[in-house]
């Protein structure tokens, strides 16, 4: 079995549907001769043509607007944001349009179609190259948020993006596009989206993630002691729809929760997360929720490790929840 | 004035030349018009369109009306601007795509929106086609290629570019049409639907209803340029300035452009001037704003699109007056059918409210509806 980054698995999921389904098109900021400037979509345009896989324009909306319209009209496009800090031109395209388009039309205009874009820091971005806003669109009805964490999810989740009826907005953790390598299957598989994982069973601390943040809960888990108090680590990979039912049969066993992500603490998705256990499972804890977040700042460049989320804040807070 | 001398390299707009215009404000072909450009149009057809222009003149008149007696909830009318849309509705064929602003209704009755659907969707009642979703105006009529409308101005412009390069990619013989007011020019999805159109040289349509009023803003508050065609040439391709109370000449520019489009040399961007008549919305009172403009509405009543056409129907034996007078007669009893119609139907069903969220309702829907459902109905408003 062939090993692959995060990189090779999206080019190899797109190359698949790609060859399978005459409908899917791939456009975006320099996706086509160039391959991305991440490389995703690096030898799609030889082989599929400048038709099918189109460098556009510099404009995020008219990506995104364009795109709409071909799906309206019958075609299954990738838009390819280039930078996730980029897509706010395209805001009103993606949670007033997008988002909106079957129910506004009583069903009569669906517009299925995926939206890739690379998220997160931790790469020397800046705040222009690292911020994660999946929050932002978590809160729009219509859209679906898929997250992959390894390179065997990202060709699964992608092919079944690719398949589904609904807009979905595909984020990926550009901090591990590189470092996350795993073994993928030759040809075509699909992961359920709407499915959250458990990576590690455990019965002491219920520890919720999704990302670049896996790696880190893992290395807490691993590396700084954090796997004495036996935390289930859940990888959420879809944040909508969400999983409710796997992380509360978590919480029910564990008592504790956990939750890891590195956008702005406030009203970031963690805090979604914390109702709905409060919600469904308050009488089950038996220590307060607790969330290691980025800051309520804008992504800092030189001090961006101290912003982020670190292994030895991620066990800090499993064992003073372990211990609570 | 002192003027600044400009270096060589230059590039200045010329002034905008008088609209393109067939029919005078008599409903006679002007004099100087080169025959080949006025459009050929079969007599059952002329009288088709006429009915059409009825139609939208009842029906803005008495749904207005209604909103006035409090039984509609908004309303947005077209009066004055008729002539716009179905000059492009005729010129183009029903698989060609229209991407409406709120002001084009008579593209959907052109290609078969009844009257009865048109009232349901303004009532948001059971049978609305779009479920009670959305605000009045705001039709979406797929069996007409006619997309839904939503309220943000422009955001259709770069969703027309993209369906025009999917025929394009799908090698269809498809062009696509998208409506926008003046004040639309001045967004940015004006500017990027465009730009992408040029680049891709998209079968695509730009008809930008200038009627002079973006709800209080005048056009030159809106934009600096000599007209809303000029903008164009900013993105390689022509701009076309038509009368747009004059349907010859919008169907004859819109057949060029279409020819263009299906050539595949590219967009073209139509500036139909016209003419807001009617305030904005039903909520706007344009007596604020438009002080001392009587003139300018009486001068813009005098162009009617309507009468216009008839006169030329008139003039050509096509249109007479019983056959008016019929056209009235039934299309009054067609509305106060659909209006009374709705008396009889109910709101929507409320698992409406979950439905086409997504595909499926995700169980968190489920959930929200299911707690919804066991709790009394609220009414509208306070107290």
């Amino acid at each position: 079995m062939p090993v692959y980054n995060i990189i090779q698995a999206v080019n190899d999921a797109l190359r698949i549907e790609m060859r399978k389904n005459g409908n899917i098109v791939v456009l975006g900021e320099d996706v086509g001769n160039f391959g991305g400037v991440f490389r995703a979509t690096s030898g799609l345009q030889e082989e599929f043509g400048k038709e099918r896989v189109m460098d556009t324009p510099l404009a995020e909306a008219g990506i995104i607007g364009s795109a709409i319209g071909m799906a309206l009209y019958g075609l299954r496009p990738v838009a390819e944001i280039q930078f996730s800090d980029f897509i706010f031109p395209a805001f009103d395209q993606i949670v007033n349009e997008l988002a909106k388009f079957r129910y506004r039309s009583g069903g009569e205009y669906p517009a299925p179609m995926v939206i890739r874009t690379p998220y997160g820091g931790g790469i020397r971005g800046g705040h222009y190259h690292s911020q994660s806003p999946e929050a932002y669109f978590a809160h729009t009805p219509g859209l679906k948020i898929v997250i992959p964490s390894s390179p065997y999810d990202a060709k699964g989740l992608l092919l079944s993006a690719m398949r589904e009826e609904d807009p979905i907005l595909f984020m990926e953790p550009k901090r591990i596009y590189r470092a996350a390598r795993g073994e993928v299957p030759e040809g075509e598989y699909t992961i359920p989206i709407g499915q959250a994982k458990v990576v590690r069973p455990g019965k002491g601390v219920t520890v919720l993630c999704y990302g670049a943040m896996l790696h880190t809960v893992l290395e807490a888990v691993e590396k700084q002691g954090a796997g004495e108090f036996d935390p289930e680590v859940i990888d959420l990979r879809t944040l909508v729809p969400l999983d409710t039912d796997t992380i509360l049969e978590s919480v029910r066993k564990t008592g504790r929760v956990v939750i890891v992500y590195e956008a702005p603490k406030t009203c970031g998705f963690g805090a979604e997360l914390s109702a709905i256990i409060a919600e469904k499972a308050l009488l089950h804890l038996e220590a307060p929720i607790a969330r290691v977040a980025g800051l309520d700042t804008p992504f800092p460049y030189t001090l961006e490790m101290e912003y982020l989320p670190s292994p030895e804040r991620v066990a800090k807070a499993i064992a003073e929840t372990a211990r609570f | 004035m002192t003027q600044v001398a400009l270096p060589p390299g230059a590039i200045v707009a010329d002034k905008a030349p008088p609209p393109f215009s067939i029919l005078d404000y008599e409903g006679n072909l002007r004099p100087d018009i080169d025959p080949s450009l006025v459009p050929e149009i079969p007599d059952a057809d002329c009288l088709r369109l006429y009915r059409e222009f009825i139609k939208l003149r009842l029906i803005d008149d008495r749904y207005l009306k209604l909103q006035r007696q409090g039984r509609l909830g908004f309303y947005m009318q077209s009066t004055g601007e008729e002539a716009t849309q179905l000059g492009v509705a005729y010129a183009l064929k029903q698989s060609d795509w229209i991407y409406p602003s709120y002001r084009e209704p008579g593209i959907a009755f052109f290609r078969g929106y009844s009257i009865h659907d048109f009232t349901n969707q303004l009532f948001g009642n059971a049978e609305d086609p779009i479920k009670g979703r959305q605000m009045p105006v705001h039709h979406s009529f797929r069996a007409g290629n006619f997309v839904s409308i939503s309220s943000p101005v422009g955001t259709q412009i770069p969703q027309a570019v993209g369906t025009a390069r999917a025929a394009q990619i799908l090698k269809h013989d498809t062009v696509v049409s998208v409506f926008f007011g003046e004040g639309t020019t001045s967004p940015g999805d004006f500017h990027v639907g465009l730009n992408f159109a040029g680049v891709w040289k998209a079968p695509v349509i730009f008809v930008c209803r200038n009627n002079g009023w973006a709800i209080s803003t005048p056009l030159a508050l809106q934009t600096a340029s000599p007209s809303i065609a000029h903008k164009a040439l900013g993105y390689g391709f022509p701009g076309l300035l038509v009368d747009g109370n004059d349907i010859l000449a919008m169907i004859s520019a819109t057949r060029i452009a279409a020819a263009r489009a299906r050539a595949g040399e590219g967009p073209t961007l139509i500036e139909a001037l016209t003419y807001r008549r009617a305030a904005h919305s039903s909520s706007d009172d344009p007596s604020v704003y438009r002080k001392g403009k009587d003139d300018e509405v009486r001068e813009w009543e005098r162009r009617d699109p309507v009468a216009r056409f008839s006169r030329y129907l008139e003039r050509k034996g096509i249109l007479t007056p019983a056959i008016d007078a019929q056209y009235r007669e039934e299309l009054t009893e067609e509305i106060s059918a659909a209006l009374k119609h709705v008396e009889t139907v109910g709101v929507p069903p409320l698992i409406s409210l979950i439905e086409d969220v997504y595909a499926q309702p995700t169980a968190q829907l489920r959930e929200q509806l299911a707690e919804l459902l066991t709790m009394p109905r609220q009414k509208l408003g306070h107290g």
